[in-house]
């Protein structure tokens, strides 16, 4: 029990490094698709409401899966199709002659 | 056969879920990659699924299909309809259901488990509980007050400090109760209870322009919560999942109290919000020079460099198409003009840049402030669209100002200023504006969308023919 609680332990120290390292990296033009883009991701609630909903469980127990799958499935697929319909307007810059440098964060 | 599923396809489609996760947001970090890295992490999420649906410990598959399919209808039909200046809302919203779920998860699992529950359990499922419901009702409110279905200015009362604190506390025993005795089950519902009360109190008392730091606030708890559920259920991906979004929600918190001057510590025990209304505001009839649009364009055909501040009131008035439009007519006599975006303009992080985009304004053109504000010196006029307190040159110059030190545009650098305002009401941190008062400054009065749609007329008009 506790060898797991140790490697999840290691596992989050990393992933919390990881992402803060790419994130900080993430300019602010896309800081609100980003938002969207990670509430997909943390969708992955998905994966414990399934096996709560799905798995072998009290009546009680089924009902709160069920939600709990419906709210992380709304937020995956709501939360893929919002981040596409943000990035989509995301219009490529014009070619420009006097492209000044350090526009790019 | 179905064990080599659960000890190897299941593993290697949860190993490429994180893979692909993490390449997804990679992908965001550059414009050009950005739409790929949305495929990556929607791959991510289908290896996802389809490991757990793989999982033997699924035998029942009706409720799963049926609350996936209410659940996906609902997502495209809230994504597609939104419109993108009531995204704040739409994220807010998102926020509440991720955390809505990982706290049913928990409650679930307390119900089938609460016998065989050790510490390493008992304590992750406590947080993810805890930031789970909390972020819930907070989210929810926070929608709420976005979408002005409850008062947007924030409701302070006497003792509320001390009433958050307690409720925290409160919730904090309830939880350590369920650690030492994970079979107490009135302490599981009080602590449930408790963390929905919190979640309430928390942001009712947060005001309109705290929203983007209380947005990426949520993101965080919503993501710390999944990632709890991971050590809960022993997933790793979900510890993966969650410590990304948590991370997300972290760096942007991050940025957004130092665009506000506010110290982290400070907004993580929600002490945010508090120091706003009071004090300032005793509006004493100052001098200022009004324009009508047609004085106003005056001055800007001849300007070579335009620099436009958009703020909430351009949002508000959805004036963004106009606001591109009047872009477009200043290019064509001959100016360059580019958008200047403050941090914690609008309601969330990166919400003007979103409606720029919305009215088609190419990315190169819109700056953050780090990078523009050491051109306003340069420029002839800068145009203040909908905001206020982010151009407010007291930050810089006067200590006795309650926003003295938030890092603001340098919109008092340029030659000419122009505000488009409603009227002369100080900003939301209820602080006279000394921008107004400049001997530069013109202020033209009226709705965003108005007053741009004024000055395109006039500018169309005068248009030098080649």
């Amino acid at each position: 029990m506790s060898e797991q609680l140790w490697s999840g332990l290691f596992v989050l120290l990393l992933a919390t490094f990881l992402g803060l390292e790419i994130i900080r990296r993430v300019p602010p033009l896309f800081h609100t698709p980003l938002m969207s883009l990670t509430n997909a991701i943390a969708g992955i609630s998905l994966v414990g409401s399934l096996v709560l909903a799905g798995g072998e469980a009290t009546m009680t127990a089924k009902i709160l899966g069920a939600v709990a799958v419906c709210a992380s499935t709304l937020n995956v697929v709501g939360g893929f199709v919002l981040t596409d319909r943000m990035l989509r307007m995301f219009r490529t810059p014009r070619r420009t002659a006097d492209t000044t440098a350090g526009e790019r964060s | 056969m179905r064990n080599t599923l659960n000890d190897i396809v299941v593993p290697i489609c949860y190993l490429a879920a994180a893979g692909f996760f993490i390449l997804g947001l990679k992908g965001i970090t550059q414009p050009r990659s950005a739409r790929r890295g949305l495929r990556a992490a929607e791959a991510g999420m289908l290896f996802a699924i389809v490991g757990t649906l793989l999982n033997k410990e699924i035998i029942d598959y009706t409720w799963i299909v049926a609350a996936m399919a209410v659940g996906a209808v609902l997502g495209v039909v809230l994504s597609l309809w939104t419109p993108m200046t009531a995204m704040p809302q739409r994220i807010a919203l998102s926020h509440a259901f991720g955390a809505l779920a990982a706290g049913l998860v928990g409650f679930g699992h307390y119900l089938e488990h609460r016998g065989d529950l050790t510490v390493a359990t008992s304590i992750p499922l406590v947080l993810e509980v805890l930031l789970g419901f909390l972020t819930c009702t907070g989210s929810l409110i926070a929608a709420g007050k976005l979408q002005e279905l409850l008062p947007t200015r924030p409701m302070v009362y006497p003792g509320q400090n001390a009433l958050n604190l307690a409720v925290f506390v409160a919730a904090l025993a309830a939880g350590a109760v369920v650690v030492a005795d994970p079979r107490n089950t009135l302490a599981f519902g009080l602590l449930i209870t408790l963390a929905l009360v919190f979640g309430l109190l928390l942001v009712l008392r947060i005001g309109g322009a705290d929203m983007p730091t209380v947005i990426s606030l949520m993101n965080a708890y919503a993501g710390l919560s999944a990632s709890a559920m991971g050590f809960v259920l022993d997933n790793q991906l979900l510890i993966i999942a969650g410590a990304l979004d948590g991370a997300s929600g972290l760096i942007l918190s991050i940025i957004m109290c130092r665009a506000m001057n506010r110290s982290f510590t400070n907004v993580l025990f929600g002490g945010f919000g508090a120091t706003a209304g009071s004090g300032a505001g005793v509006a004493e009839e100052r001098p200022h020079r009004s324009a009508t649009p047609e004085e106003a364009a005056m001055l800007l055909e001849t300007a070579r460099e335009v620099i436009v501040v958009p703020g909430y009131g351009m949002a508000v008035s959805q004036a963004q198409h106009k606001v591109r439009e009047l872009a477009d007519v200043l290019e064509r006599h001959g100016a360059r003009v580019r958008f200047a975006i403050h941090p914690v303009a609008g309601r969330m992080p990166g919400h003007m840049n979103v409606l720029l985009a919305e009215a088609d304004v190419p990315y190169d053109r819109i700056l953050d402030m780090d990078h523009i504000n050491g051109e306003f010196p340069q420029c002839d006029v800068a145009l203040v669209i909908g905001a206020n307190d982010v151009t407010n040159p007291a930050a810089k110059d006067d200590p006795s100002s309650p926003i003295y030190g938030m890092p603001v545009l340098d919109v008092a650098a340029a030659r000419t200023v122009m505000v488009v305002k409603r009227g002369m009401s100080p900003g939301f941190a209820g602080v006279d504006n000394d921008l107004y008062y400049l001997d530069k400054t013109l202020m033209l009065f009226g709705d965003a969308k108005g007053v741009a749609d004024g000055l395109v007329r006039e500018l169309e008009a005068t248009v030098p023919a080649h």
